[in-house]
């Protein structure tokens, strides 16, 4: 065999006690597109993240790129002089100034080069950029605002780019590697198309590329090798030729696939007491669903299946293009909802990012946790401070917040409590549907069960239950149904006894495509 | 009986919690630390100059005239408390008070109309901002810095850059002749006003939602609060309080002159962020400001009587805005890094 052009032996890393990678072998050829597939927390981004520098791996791991031994653990940025560079997902490029401006950008922060001249011969680097547009094949104007090129276009900037710099650095050794991470879950079919005509072209020039993607047809498409990661290890590594989709999904999951009941989207049923109807927005299309009293109904896909935005959009945070929302026999129009009529419908929205949209960490728990509830319950022209303590109290003691403070900053609780704290404020208020987006995000293993009890209490008391997940373990754990939405539509809907953590893993990949 | 199982509910918890969160003798330090400062800045003071510092007539002059500076603060800290700034407060209130030196000085108006006419502007300028914050997403800072420039000129343009005089003497009655316990009336005003904006922050829903939108503006939107009509309600009201200022202002003088009005800005500005690491730390605060801005105003005085001449002013003020937005940071800083 020709020599990797970048190769990790016994690559381990310990979060914790956690083993995110078990003594992993990656070999990318010189040439190769190869990919890097794996589920959430398989242990793919913590590779990557490590051969950009910002994790160390545990010592006895070797790194060699075109033969060279490279010294581990690398700096943040220590790999880009053996010529690696990265395109993640978001890009790294700055939408309000011009296309030419962010080409120049890695090469402006960078010691030596550009940085180090008195002025810059914009005209010269002008012609220098059309002529690279050129060569790939390009047709971008550099003197246009990045905020003007579709999603595609700049992807392309920002691989032509990466490509430069790899370029430009004069990798010391080698041809280059160039790690595309995650760059198409938003972009339409089409537009694939043209970033993999690009990717070719990357590598008719000798460089590597190490595709990293949840999209298994796309990896089938575009890469030669595949390694994939489960739970930390190598499951296999497949030569693309010969693998077929289903012995793909099998070495991501673990086992054989066996065909995923995937039934066609839910039709509103007798018994429903939630019924959303031709939902559109942001990413999601035309999705329709019906929830009963009681249920507890789970939302996953990949990433840029759009699954994420729906609780959003129900509640009125995120714009919905059209839809409509029947709570029982009230009928709400989505486009013009806004969360504090969702609020007054009895719908409740548990965020997923706690520090920005959750709760105030500077602020005690007691204001945090009343502040719905301020105008309804504690008189809004003369605050009852006294029963707010009291309810705070009374809640925190309810959801088993501790300690059950209520004049302590919120920050002061660990992640956990914090969530806690946020379910009190929502669920006090008696909603009759709970839209949910990572409920357990940055909560610890203990404190899950809380949460999810939380949840189910909320249920049996006849509250329907949405909730987004990218977490197929806690989707399985406490949902009575989960839809899977592929590109932005409803593909499937797993029911017991199909639901399982393997049934909805599978069922994401399976619908890829 | 609630409360003594209150405070079984809090020892019970106690026991588990860390026990950094007990009363401890730093925070009772930063809460009343400004007071106390203040206390011993009078007593130097005094014992530097007794004939001149510690005489009633100067401390009751220094309650009395810095009453506006009082009102323009309490009116600065609705919209910090929001999180927007209103940089354009010192020129609406010299704008007020330039329109009742001549509607009512010049051409005759009843006073209580020339007040009404000053007020109204107060919200119509509040409105402005808040229009193009709220609706164009520009930065509060340069929307409010650019209006306040703009009301300037249009001072010295109403004004021809000359001072006014002939305001009539019922105004002057009811802000600075007048005294209770011998301290001018409008030392009054502001403190009702002092009371009424520690009523609305902490007595209110609408003082709970505009920390919150100041402090968490997506927290605050999806719990269902209008942020922009939140934001756009704090902007009138400052707008409105820097005309009381300019009302109270021509009452004290007499007269209203087109620039000295501009002077309040800073000091307001670093009395609000004074004001608010200390009585409740980490929060803008109207008991807080109300004594910033004594313990700045004792200060300057005190270095005038030492000597110090009118720079000594700008170097104070301008020292103290760094300083106090400095101890803010730290102050909010300490309580957020409490994990």
């Amino acid at each position: 065999m020709i020599e990797p052009a970048l190769a990790f032996s016994r690559l381990s890393k310990t979060f914790g006690g956690q083993q995110a990678l078990r003594a992993v072998d990656f070999a990318v050829a010189t040439g190769e597109v190869h990919g890097l597939l794996g589920q959430n927390g398989s242990g793919k981004s913590t590779l990557i993240k490590i051969l950009a520098g910002f994790h160390a791996p545990d010592p006895g791991a070797t790194l060699t790129i075109a033969g060279q031994d490279v010294a581990l653990p690398l700096p943040p940025g220590g790999v880009r002089p053996f010529g690696v560079a990265f395109v993640h997902q978001h890009l790294g490029l700055i939408p309000p100034v011009t296309v030419l401006e962010n080409l120049l950008l890695t090469r402006l922060s960078g010691r030596g080069g550009i940085a180090r001249r008195w002025a810059i011969n914009w005209a010269q680097e002008r012609s220098a950029a059309r002529r690279l547009f050129e060569r790939y094949g390009l047709d971008i104007d550099p003197n246009v605002p990045l905020s003007r090129l579709s999603s595609v276009e700049r992807a392309l900037v920002a691989i032509v780019r990466a490509v430069e710099e790899i370029a430009a650095g004069n990798a010391r050794v080698g041809h280059g590697v160039l790690v595309l991470d995650e760059p198409t879950p938003f972009l339409p079919r089409a537009d694939v198309d043209r970033l993999f005509t690009l990717v070719r072209r990357v590598v008719a020039n000798g460089a590597s590329v190490i595709f990293v993607s949840h999209d298994i047809d796309e990896v089938l498409e575009i890469t030669d090798r595949a390694t994939v990661l489960r739970d930390g290890r190598v499951a296999g590594v497949l030569t693309t030729a010969d693998a077929t989709r289903d012995s793909v999904v099998g070495m991501i999951v673990g086992r054989q696939l066996q065909v995923a009941s995937s039934r066609s989207a839910a039709t509103a049923s007798a018994s429903a007491s939630v019924t959303i109807t031709d939902l559109s927005g942001g990413q999601v299309a035309q999705v329709s669903l019906a929830l009963r009293r009681g249920e507890i109904v789970g939302l996953t896909g990949l990433l840029g299946s759009g699954y994420e935005q729906v609780p959003y959009l129900v509640y009125g945070a995120l714009q919905a293009r059209t839809g409509t929302l029947m709570l029982g026999s009230e009928r709400f129009d989505l486009p013009t909802l806004t969360p504090a009529k969702a609020i007054k419908a009895a719908l409740v929205l548990i965020p997923g990012d706690r520090p920005v949209a959750g709760g105030v960490g500077g602020l005690p728990i007691v204001d945090n946790i009343t502040l719905p509830a301020l105008a309804s319950r504690f008189r809004p022209f003369l605050l009852r401070r006294g029963a707010m303590l009291r309810a705070s109290r009374t809640l925190g003691d309810r959801f088993g917040v501790v300690p059950n403070r209520p004049r302590l900053p919120l920050a002061s609780l660990s992640g956990g409590n914090q969530q806690k704290v946020i379910l009190a404020k929502w669920l006090q208020l008696s909603p009759k549907l709970i839209l949910l987006d990572e409920p357990t995000q940055g909560v610890d293993v203990g404190a899950r069960q809380t949460v999810y009890q939380a949840i189910r209490d909320a249920a049996a008391t006849g509250a329907s239950v949405l909730c987004a997940s990218s977490d197929a373990e806690q989707l399985a754990a406490i949902c009575d149904r989960v839809v899977v939405l592929g590109r932005g539509r409803i593909a499937a809907e797993l029911t017991p006894p199909a639901l399982s953590k393997h049934a909805i893993t599978e069922c994401c990949y399976g619908l890829a495509a | 009986m609630t409360q003594s199982s209150d405070t079984a509910a809090e020892t019970a918890a106690s026991g588990k919690a860390a026990p950094t969160y007990e009363p401890r003798f730093i925070d009772l330090a930063e809460r009343y630390g400004l007071i106390a400062a203040l206390a011993l800045l009078v007593v130097v003071f005094s014992i530097l100059r007794p004939e001149t510092f510690f005489t009633w007539s100067n401390l009751s002059t220094i309650l009395g005239s810095q009453a506006v500076l009082v009102v323009v603060t309490l009116g600065l800290i609705i919209p910090l408390t929001a999180n927007d700034f209103d940089v354009s407060i010192a020129y609406v209130m010299t704008l007020a008070a330039m329109m009742i030196a001549l509607l009512n000085g010049q051409d005759g108006w009843p006073i209580g109309l020339a007040v009404v006419a000053a007020l109204t502007m107060g919200i119509v300028v509040g409105a402005v901002n808040a229009f193009f914050i709220t609706v164009f997403r520009i930065h509060s800072l340069i929307v409010t810095l650019g209006t306040g420039t703009f009301l300037h000129g249009l001072t010295l343009y109403v004004s021809d850059s000359m001072t006014i005089s002939g305001i009539s003497d019922w105004l002057m009655d009811l802000v600075i002749v007048d005294r209770l316990l011998g301290i001018p009336l409008e030392f009054y005003y502001a403190l009702l006003l002092c009371i009424l904006v520690w009523y609305v922050f902490e007595y209110t829903a609408i003082g709970r939602q505009m920390l919150f939108v100041g402090r968490g503006r997506e927290v605050a939107r999806l719990s269902g609060i209008n942020t922009d009509r939140v934001r756009r309600g704090c902007l009138v009201v400052s707008s409105f309080m820097g005309a009381l200022a300019g009302v109270l202002y021509a009452g004290t003088q007499g007269a209203a002159d087109p620039v000295s009005g501009v002077s309040y800005l800073l000091p307001a500005f670093a009395a609000a962020f004074l004001g608010s690491t200390s009585i409740t730390p980490g929060r803008f605060n109207a008991w807080g400001s109300a004594i910033a801005v004594y313990f700045l105003v004792v200060g300057i005085t005190g270095l005038v009587f030492m000597g110090g001449s009118s720079f000594v002013q700008d170097m104070f003020y301008g020292g103290a805005l760094v300083l106090a937005v400095t101890l803010s940071q730290l102050v909010r800083g300490r309580e957020e890094q409490q994990f």
